[in-house]
């Protein structure tokens, strides 16, 4: 089964996958921030590889990106995205500081910034794993702090070995009005986001 | 000049002649092999995201790869008049991104399609006369067909022009 034959049933058990672990990683950032966290209804992306660069506000944008393999049951990535401002403002409330002082990179607060990674991707996917039954793990986080389009085709060259699309869940978070602050993305492989969905009943 | 800027996306292939400008934005460990004919002031550029065509399960898409993705190019840009014995190559990417401590297989990929290129171009001749690869940093190109001058933008490793 390749990613064109999901029908609308299976993009809604996707998107609700990623409605209840992001919805799990938002109530940990919004303790970590000591804020109110919305998201965005998840979307389902199905793209070819020459659109994977224009998501997250375009290619060059500069941005913070936690990526972590998956293992276990499923297996694929999940990637985090924060904003700069956003990743600095964390950093500081981490590290005791005044939320809008400015941020060094240094290995203290990189590692810092990977914690956050490693506290709202084991939100999102021990929530994941608690509705599917399967087991499902977060490996060693690693950061980059670059273009977008540059991170983000990272889990997509993985994709390129076997097929000629990618499926992104992406779940905006937002703070205040509109503020897009974070941008969560899970990548299953082809053969677990069937398992995913088989999980759940939706494959029969 | 912005209706001569053709955008080049991953996995994707494309060629212009003067006053045409090749865009690719955000390169990660993808690679972007420029194409220059100086006679013709023809530019084309490949952005493949894997080395070896043959290792891969799903090879339909030939723009994908270095092997294939440049052979697709020279096609292109033959039929359109160009001659590979007039070209020269520029390359910029293959930077890696994510420094991992786990064993995964996409440590190297950048490397990896830096070699495939090059080996790729050594055999049909085409010398590459400058090139900026490796690190690791994201990368957005401009290849002009005037003068086949590449600029590269980096965010906090400047810009240049190669």
């Amino acid at each position: 089964m390749d990613l064109s034959a999901l029908n609308s049933f299976h993009l809604d058990v996707l998107k609700e996958i990623g409605n209840i672990g992001a919805g799990n990683a938002a109530t940990a950032l919004a303790k970590l921030l000591n804020k109110k966290v919305d998201m965005k209804v998840p979307q389902i992306r199905i793209m070819g590889f020459s659109e994977v660069n224009e998501v997250l506000g375009g290619a060059e944008t500069p941005v913070v990106g936690i990526l972590l393999s998956v293992l276990g049951d499923i297996s694929g990535y999940i990637l985090f995205v924060l904003e700069q401002s956003a990743a600095n403002t964390l950093v500081n409330i981490l590290m005791s500081k005044k939320p809008d002082e400015e941020l060094e990179y240094n290995e203290i607060t990189l590692s810092a910034l990977k914690e956050v990674g490693n506290i709202l991707t084991g939100s999102y996917l021990s929530a994941l794993s608690a509705l599917t039954g399967l087991n499902i793990k977060p490996d060693v986080p690693a950061l980059a702090i670059d273009m977008a389009g540059a991170i983000l085709s990272v889990p997509a060259i993985e994709f390129g070995k076997t097929t000629d699309t990618v499926l992104y869940i992406e779940t905006e978070f937002i703070e205040g009005k509109d503020r897009v602050i974070g941008d969560f993305f899970l990548v299953p492989d082809t053969e677990s986001y069937i398992r995913l969905l088989d999980s759940l009943g939706a494959m029969s | 000049m912005t209706d001569n800027i053709i955008k080049v996306g991953m996995a994707d292939v494309n060629f212009t002649k003067h006053p045409g400008v090749l865009v690719t934005l955000g390169l990660g460990s993808c690679v972007g092999i420029a194409l220059y004919d100086k006679k013709m002031k023809m530019i084309g550029l490949a952005h493949i995201m894997l080395p070896w065509s043959h290792q891969a399960k799903n090879n339909a898409n030939r723009a994908k790869f270095a092997d294939t993705g440049i052979m697709l190019l020279l096609e292109k840009m033959s039929e359109a008049g160009a001659s590979v014995n007039n070209m020269v190559a520029k390359l910029a990417g293959g930077a890696q991104m994510f420094t991992f401590s786990g064993s995964s297989d996409m440590i190297r990929i950048g490397q990896r399609n830096v070699e495939a290129t090059k080996a790729v171009l050594q055999q049909l001749n085409i010398p590459v006369i400058s090139e900026d690869t490796g690190g690791n940093y994201g990368r957005t190109i401009e290849f002009f067909s005037e003068d086949g001058r590449l600029m590269i933008k980096t965010i906090g490793h400047g810009i240049k022009y190669i």
